[in-house]
């Protein structure tokens, strides 16, 4: 089947098997090898992508869904900002919110949408917005931190 | 000390930027040229003898390229996965040793087993051609309870291994240990389960292997946390691959926790199937397979007794343990149960005399083999749940009863009675630190407060040691280890100043990138930004054992510490020369070579440009560059420990156990970058926190099938399980590593589930409960709850 999709900015057409997961498209057919995928059972949060500004689990939606949608993946963030690095990548990286990096790109992914919704958020809000994204490595306190540094930094006046 | 990047400075990661920008390299991310994609069909049965397996339709499918099984491997000569470690009997004989291929050949012994390789052009052709093999099995009855496994006319996994038995080992003075017991004043009793976990990283275990028949050589990309050791086991023991004809490379590695440090079947097959295929080829393993393929951890019934004076001094321990294997010895399986576990019984404690005996159990399961803390958490949840016991049962407040036992820090070097000398520490230090920090003596003000609110508040505290920093070899290979596990590191000074490690472990979150460079920023006073850090390519790297039991900043950092020295030492005979003064008249400090006493020196980029320049200096005795390799044997093990407290609460009509805080204080050694440390801490912490509270893997006992192979069945701590833990450091120097550095990557995890199951007690023991078993569910807690005059758990 023919698709045709924005991904990371730029438009993206193929034509893929109707079964085809957005998560193995972006990381088979698009090299976009920063979505990854730690479970079957839609669990993990590994893959965790924006569809239309919204996070999604790539790994639970079809690739020909995506027929005129707009996905932004980890390798394309920043360029949603115009910056080297987007406030919340930079965030997980100045609280240590990350230690083999492999829930990470769906950790930030899941953390921009999240800080959209809560631009004050509490702690408590944090952690329960990641029930979809389980990390092994930090046991999430970093991870939390950041969260919480990034969507301040992400509502911080422009131009301070 | 250099303030900016050395030792003691919390600099962030040098290794986050990738991984912030998705631009990691993992084994999943890795293409070659021509690369096929290979799935392993696994048994469905956790015990039946193979008939037949017949592949012919699957084979003819689209884009199936080969279908191996097990029977090929064994015809084209491929030897069985063998195991590192052995361990003796009692009576000094060794353990049962069974074979295992590489692939099940006439039986399976596991759910999970793999039975058949089916490689094709695409994942989808794979998996689909998997399904058209048709495996004949004849089921026979299964065992997955060790109780179960041990009763006469129980299933046998092995046909030639009486009563499903590996080894009855033992350590300590069985003696002494009943003279002890004969005059104790109070005998305290426990039995206990250790139950059984799924290690999960949150990469799935992956292999791409490429063969090159132009030049007979072999390249495997694996997800292992010791490429080196695979090489060596692989190649050398499995299938007959010279070592300079075979590359091993592990990139960046999603966690490892233990469960990627074995050599695996499905690392085997796929580099023998490349050559077999002529063509690259990848396999990524699903998560429900990794539930059931990757090794699991703990599994232990057991059974303490500990002997107490009349003031609740300890006097002896006794201890019967009952330990899993799984189907078959995964490659460290022995060793864990035995000595990683009994020699840690000491714990912080004087107890003159002890005894262990652990029985190692073959059972129709999924191999158990090192899962972070590996044996050291067991020991210390079973003697830390025994100690409250005993203070509940001698009415002594449990601290004191700590404390009162405890070695003092004056009595180190402690020589124990179970093999092991502790070189260093000061519990008591660390205990008075946690309780401060924990404010203990506001306890009961806020278990009021819950009252208030109808919940029931508990704390619990843990003391404990472990032994990591493996290994000192003579001491290992004594207690049966197959190899040397020392390391090396190689120090590269480029013309230009700049350096380049490389270095025999692997960094798979740990924050070596950074560590690493942080020692040589120390001891050379080069900034970190201008030090690379090299791991994990068999090519590239000289040798190494790789990481694991805590033990790469102890002895991968002494060897690095080593070879740095190497390079002080010749840049001051190349300084010597350029200055034209004694060897011995040079110092080096701050990055120069001085005459000592004078204002002479020469930088380290001068000298470097030197050694490289061979300006005018004498080559009969300095050889040119500056390259210096160092390879490090410990002498000791290291020995953190520390002390934990955590409060819960739990409410009375749900069984619901919130862990409200959790404090930790560490004798970690000498800490090199405190914000790492901190996030070892918090995940090894939330590991132990999951198996006190959260995880469980369970088997159904008629079928053998494993009933927890998802992440909908198996609970991973989530986000909101947890509250923010307080770390605090409170070291004594290891005597015997560079720097006194101990290692961190497992205290959290040894300390916690004993301190949170402690907790958990405490708020119930106004019932009568002494004892929760792991994990303490809803469920659980909630029965304890309601049936506590009936003491449900004996019942269990």
């Amino acid at each position: 089947m023919k698709v045709e999709l924005s991904i990371n900015g730029r438009a993206v057409s193929a034509d893929i098997p109707p079964s085809l997961l957005l998560s193995d498209f972006l990381r088979e057919n698009c090299e976009l090898t920063g979505t990854h995928v730690g479970c079957d059972t839609s669990q993990c949060g590994a893959c965790v992508v924006h569809v239309d500004g919204v996070s999604m689990k790539s790994c639970t939606l079809l690739a020909v869904a995506m027929d005129g949608r707009s996905v932004t993946t980890i390798e394309g963030l920043a360029g949603t900002v115009g910056a080297e690095l987007h406030p919340m990548q930079e965030a997980f990286h100045v609280n240590h919110g990350l230690q083999c990096g492999f829930c990470t790109p769906g950790m930030i992914m899941s953390a921009v949408d999240f800080a959209k919704r809560h631009p004050s958020p509490t702690e408590g809000e944090v952690r329960r917005w990641l029930e979809g994204n389980i990390c092994r490595c930090t046991g999430y306190q970093n991870i939390v931190a950041a969260i919480l540094a990034g969507t301040k930094a992400m509502h911080a006046p422009q131009g301070d | 000390m250099n303030a900016h990047t050395g030792i003691g400075a919390s600099i962030l990661r040098k290794e986050d930027r990738r991984f912030i920008t998705g631009k990691g390299n993992y084994v999943a991310d890795i293409r070659r040229p021509g690369m096929l994609r290979g799935v392993f069909l696994r048994s469905p049965h956790a015990h039946a003898r193979i008939k037949g397996i017949d592949t012919k339709a699957a084979a003819a499918m689209d884009g199936v390229a080969a279908i191996f099984t097990g029977a090929d491997l064994a015809a084209d000569g491929v030897g069985g996965l063998p195991c590192a470690w052995g361990v003796s009997n009692a009576d000094g004989t060794p353990m049962k040793e069974p074979a295992r291929s590489a692939m099940a050949v006439d039986k399976v012994r596991c759910v999970g087993d793999a039975v058949a390789f089916i490689v094709a052009e695409t994942l989808e052709q794979a998996l689909v051609a998997a399904e058209a093999v048709v495996v004949d099995y004849e089921p026979l009855p299964a065992v997955v309870s060790m109780l179960d496994a041990i009763r006469p006319g129980a299933p046998a996994v092995f046909d030639d291994i009486p009563n499903n038995t590996c080894f009855d080992w033992e350590c300590g003075d069985a003696q002494a240990t009943a003279a002890a017991f004969a005059k104790a004043a109070h005998v305290a009793r426990i039995s206990l389960v250790n139950n059984r976990l799924v290690g999960n990283p949150m990469e799935p275990r992956a292999a791409v292997a490429e063969y090159d028949s132009g030049r007979d050589h072999y390249t495997m990309w694996t997800t292992s946390q010791f490429p080196h050791v695979v090489k060596v086991l692989m190649g050398n023991f499995v299938l007959n691959i010279p070592q300079h004809k075979l590359r091993i490379v592990a990139p960046d590695v999603g966690g490892g926790f233990g469960v990627k440090q074995f050599l695996y079947a499905e690392e085997v097959i796929t580099t023998w199937a490349s050559r077999k295929t002529g063509r690259p080829i990848k396999w990524i393993n699903e998560r429900s397979d990794g539930f059931l393929s990757d090794a699991h951890g703990r599994d232990h019934v057991s059974e303490a007794e500990l002997a107490l004076d009349e003031s609740g001094r300890f006097l002896g321990l006794k201890v019967r343990t009952i330990a899993n294997m799984g189907g078959y010895l995964s490659t460290f399986g022995p060793n864990i149960p035995t000595n990683l576990y009994g020699l840690l019984l000491a714990g912080v404690y004087t107890t003159p005399a002890i005894h262990c005996e652990v029985k190692g159990v073959f059972t129709n399961t999924v191999p158990v083999d090192a899962y972070r803390g590996a044996g050291r958490p067991e020991a210390t949840f079973l003697l830390e749940r025994l100690v409250d016991v005993a203070a509940s049962e001698m009415n002594i407040d449990k601290v004191e009863i700590r404390r009162l036992n405890m070695i003092d820090a004056s009595q180190y070097p402690y020589q124990t009675p179970v093999i092991v000398k502790y070189d260093s520490g000061d519990p008591k230090a660390c205990l008075d630190t946690a309780l401060k920090e924990a404010d203990w003596a506001g306890f009961a003000e806020r278990k009021a407060a819950s009252k208030a609110r109808g919940l029931l508040r508990g704390i619990g505290v843990c003391t404990y040691i472990e032994a990591c920093g493996l290994a000192p070899s003579r001491i290992v290979q004594s207690l049966g280890a197959r190899a040397g596990i020392f390391e090396s590191a190689t120090v590269r000074m480029h013309v230009t100043g700049d350096v380049t490690v490389l270095i025999g472990t692997h960094n798979h979150g740990q924050g070596h990138e950074t560590t690493f460079a942080q020692i040589v920023s120390e001891m050379l006073s080069v900034p970190t930004d201008k030090i690379e850090i090299v791991f994990g390519d068999t090519d590239k790297v000289q040798f190494g054992l790789g990481t694991y039991g805590s033990r790469s900043l102890a002895v991968g950092g002494t060897a690095l510490a080593k070879a740095t020295n190497k390079i002080i030492a010749k840049g001051a005979k190349i300084a010597a020369h350029m200055l034209e003064a004694a060897d011995t008249d040079i110092v080096f400090e701050k990055g120069s070579f001085k005459i000592a006493g004078t204002d002479r020196s020469k930088s380290l980029g001068e000298v470097v440009g030197a050694a490289y320049g061979l300006v005018n200096f004498p080559i009969d005795v300095l050889e040119p560059g500056m390259e210096e390799k160092a390879f490090y044997d410990p002498v000791n093990f290291t020995y953190p420990g520390g002390a934990h407290i955590a409060e819960v609460e739990i409410d009375p009509e749900s069984g619901v156990v919130e862990l409200v805080s959790y404090v930790a204080v560490d004798d970690i050694g000498t800490v090199i970058n405190p914000m790492i440390v901190g996030g070892q801490l918090h995940g090894g912490i939330a590991q132990g926190v999951g198996q006190a509270l959260y995880e469980n893997c369970v088997y159904d006992e008629a079928s053998g099938q494993m009933l927890t192979g998802s992440f909908m069945d198996y609970c991973m701590p989530r986000a909101d399980n947890l509250p923010n833990m307080q770390i605090t450091t409170q070291s004594t120097q290891c005597t015997h590593t560079s720097f006194g550095v101990k290692g961190c990557g497992e205290v959290g995890t040894i300390g916690s589930p004993a301190t949170v199951i402690n907790a958990v007690v405490d708020a119930l023991s106004h019932l009568g409960v002494n004892h929760v078993d792991m994990p303490a569910t809803p469920g659980r807690v909630w029965r304890l709850i309601h049936n506590s005059a009936t003491q449900l758990r004996a019942a269990e």
